[in-house]
């Protein structure tokens, strides 16, 4: 009753091609859009800002870059780590040597230049793939995290090797740095996120998304009828580079404000945890990486929760037990549902069409 | 004979020795792959968990201990001061069988026909989920692990090199560490011993036919899971070598866990299938990065290259050989 579609006609191939072609979900879209534009800035405190939102946010990002490049492509990469350390540390190198310049161009400029990192470190893909591409990313993770830990060109020949960002403003209102208030960065980062998964979500229903998917389905195929592997596999490489280099200058300008290059960017902390995300949100799926991103960061605030607050165990003892379980709760998934919590939700769907009579 | 070359001999000899333990990983890694067809990234949380268990088991520590006193607030420590070598190394093979099975039972069983990517995952909470038990029933501090291999420069080689320099110069002989000498042995009895046990036994037997070809394997009576949990048993059983090896040389912490990473780029080097390159992928990648280290390593000035500088050499191999030095031939059907 719910999800009925009937008497719904298509009458225009504008209506046919549209990102929500259902009523239901575009009353669902815009309500959640009125949300968080116009509630959640004025009733978000700093808790829910640094804990919650903001990190989804920047890990959406990230999940959907990543998405771009296994999910619809089909290339596994382990390397996000080092992609997202790129868009950083471009954001402080910009930062520092144009004071004048807005936040905003700096941040799309690092993920133009996290972009052509990708292309490089996806030249391998060409001759390589499944799992030796997979080990072959990793090269990308060990080196480029070693060279913003090595040469200090990178952070500026500080001597703890930190970087750390400067204050920046958009309409006057600071989004970077200490005194920038919750609203502000929690918009920031909503606006950057919103208008980039329109982008994605319409790259992929192009041409360049659908050639990405041919050589995901069988790259032999796909080079037979005409899609070239060459310039396809290097542009997933590159958009994907691009979303997640925006989301690791997001990460350390508007996030974290002082990052350590080993510690923030670690195969551990960023590359497998996002991999995680886009897997159990469901590969191939523009929902799915918010669903993923959303559960992968929430589940340590809850479980901390419940070990710290509720049962009384000592900090090391919880955290010991968040990666006991957080490991155990990767295997369940996996095992009830390996296409993810999209896939779910396509089955909820199905279910709320004929919901109170079933047949 | 010139310092230099004898410095380079030393050089490369380190870099064997360093190669065998890189070997003795990815043995693992292969071992579960021809069988199994799950690439397990927890090999090196397997290694670090057998060592964990090894010392909890040889200083009797009281398992789940942490957790218990701060449940009820007693205080268990040990059960007894201490417990023979062999014994204890007999225990964490037991530990280590039942934890094959275990994971046989609970994992494995039920992602039988996953793509490759999911059951690469599932692996990945395993490492998570076995780190964090490993944690929770031993305790989290760096443990010092003794079970009497002896460790240190060798004298008599250091002696007997001593002589070969030219008169005059100033050589003190080759420095290497006795530990990776014995790490070698056994290594090679391993390997050798696998070898014959895949070549003359009917599980061996049974253990090649599963690795050609699953389908056919079950189609003349070989039970996969039986074969599974042995196989990951074995691997487990290499584990413990490994992290006998390491967690000695370098104490048993967290990041014994990491080799698994080492492990990696030996692996595309000698290919995902192959025993043989796995342990010719380790000695190559071992002398790569000592070599490396010592004359490329000069002029970066920033050293540390062996992070990430066995990946390179294997990505510069792989665009020549992309199925790795003895992998299967990759043939493409469409």
């Amino acid at each position: 009753m719910i999800y009925k579609e009937t008497g719904q006609y298509k009458s225009s191939y504008k209506s046919d091609h549209a990102i929500f072609p259902l009523l239901q979900d575009k009353i669902a879209f815009s309500t959640l859009m009125f949300i968080a534009f116009l509630i959640i800035p004025f009733v978000i405190n700093s808790y829910w800002e640094k804990a919650i939102l903001v990190p989804f946010l920047i890990f959406s990002l990230a999940a959907i870059g990543l998405n771009i490049l296994t999910g619809y492509c089909g290339q596994v990469s382990l390397g996000t780590g080092g992609f997202m350390a790129v868009g950083a540390f471009s954001t402080y190198k910009i930062m520092t040597s144009f004071p004048d310049m807005n936040i905003m161009i700096i941040i799309l400029i690092s993920g133009l230049i996290t972009a052509a990192v990708g292309i490089i470190f996806g030249l391998p893909s060409l001759r390589i793939k499944g799992f030796y591409l997979a080990v072959a990313t990793l090269a990308s993770q060990f080196f480029l995290v070693w060279l913003f830990n090595k040469v200090p060109w990178f952070y500026n020949y500080s001597d703890t090797g930190q970087i750390t960002v400067s204050e920046r403003t958009m309409f006057g209102v600071p989004v970077t740095g200490a005194e920038a208030p919750s609203y502000a960065t929690y918009l920031f980062c909503l606006v950057l996120v919103v208008v980039l998964s329109f982008a994605a979500k319409n790259l992929i229903r192009s041409k360049m998304g659908r050639s990405w998917m041919a050589i995901r389905d069988m790259d032999i195929a796909a080079e037979i009828i005409g899609v070239p592997p060459l310039k396809t596999k290097l542009s997933a490489f590159a958009i994907s580079s691009f979303y997640i280099g925006v989301a690791g200058a997001l990460y350390f300008a508007v996030f974290l404000g002082a990052i350590e290059v080993t510690e923030s960017f670690d195969i551990m902390t960023i590359s497998f945890p996002v991999l995680f995300m886009i897997i159990i949100g469901g590969l191939g799926s523009m929902l799915g990486s918010f669903l993923g991103a959303a559960f992968v960061v929430t589940l340590p605030i809850g479980l901390k929760f419940l070990m710290v607050d509720m049962v009384g165990l000592s900090a090391v003892t919880a955290k010991h037990f968040e990666i006991t379980i957080w490991g155990l709760l990767m295997i369940v998934f996996l095992i009830v549902e390996p296409h993810g919590l999209a896939r779910l939700w396509s089955i909820a769907k199905e279910k709320l069409r004929r919901w109170p009579f079933p047949y | 004979m010139s310092v230099e070359l004898l410095n380079f001999i030393e050089t490369v000899l380190n870099g064997l020795m360093s190669g065998v333990m890189y070997s003795l990983v990815a043995l693992g890694f292969v071992l579960i792959f021809k069988a199994s067809g799950v690439f397990n990234f927890a090999q090196g949380v397997f290694a670090l968990f057998a060592a964990l268990t090894l010392v909890g088991y040889q200083t009797g520590q009281v398992p789940f201990a942490h957790l218990i006193n701060e449940l009820f607030g007693t205080n268990y420590h040990n059960w007894y001061a201490s417990m023979p070598n062999f014994l204890a190394i007999l225990l964490t093979m037991v530990t280590m069988i039942a934890l094959a099975w275990i994971i046989e039972r609970l994992v494995l069983k039920h992602l039988v026909n996953q793509d490759p990517i999911i059951l690469f995952m599932a692996t990945i909470g395993l490492a998570f989920a076995l780190e964090g038990v490993g944690d929770l029933m031993w305790g989290s501090d760096v443990k010092v692990l003794d079970v009497g291999i002896p460790s240190g420069g060798s004298i008599w080689l250091e002696e007997a090199t001593i002589g070969l320099a030219a008169e005059g110069s100033d050589y003190y002989g080759m420095y290497v560490d006795v530990l990776n000498i014995w790490a070698t042995v056994i290594a090679v009895i391993l390997v050798v011993s696998l070898a014959l046990f895949s070549q003359y036994t009917k599980t061996g037997r049974a253990l090649r036919a599963v690795a050609d070809d699953h389908q056919a394997a079950l189609s003349v009576g070989i039970s996969l899971r039986s074969i599974w949990i042995l196989v990951w048993a074995i691997s487990g059983f290499i584990a413990m070598v490994a992290g006998i090896m390491w967690g000695t040389e370098s104490g048993v912490q967290f990041s014994l866990s990491l080799i698994a990473l080492k492990a990696l780029p030996v692996l595309i080097l000698g290919g995902f299938t192959s025993i043989p390159g796995a342990i010719i992928g380790g000695l190559l990648i071992g002398v790569g990065e000592k070599l490396a280290e010592i004359y490329i390593g000069g002029y970066f000035e920033t050293g540390a290259l062996e992070n990430w500088f066995a990946y390179v050499m294997a990505l510069v191999f792989l665009l020549f050989r992309p199925q790795g030095l003895f992998g299967d031939k990759i043939i493409e059907r469409v």
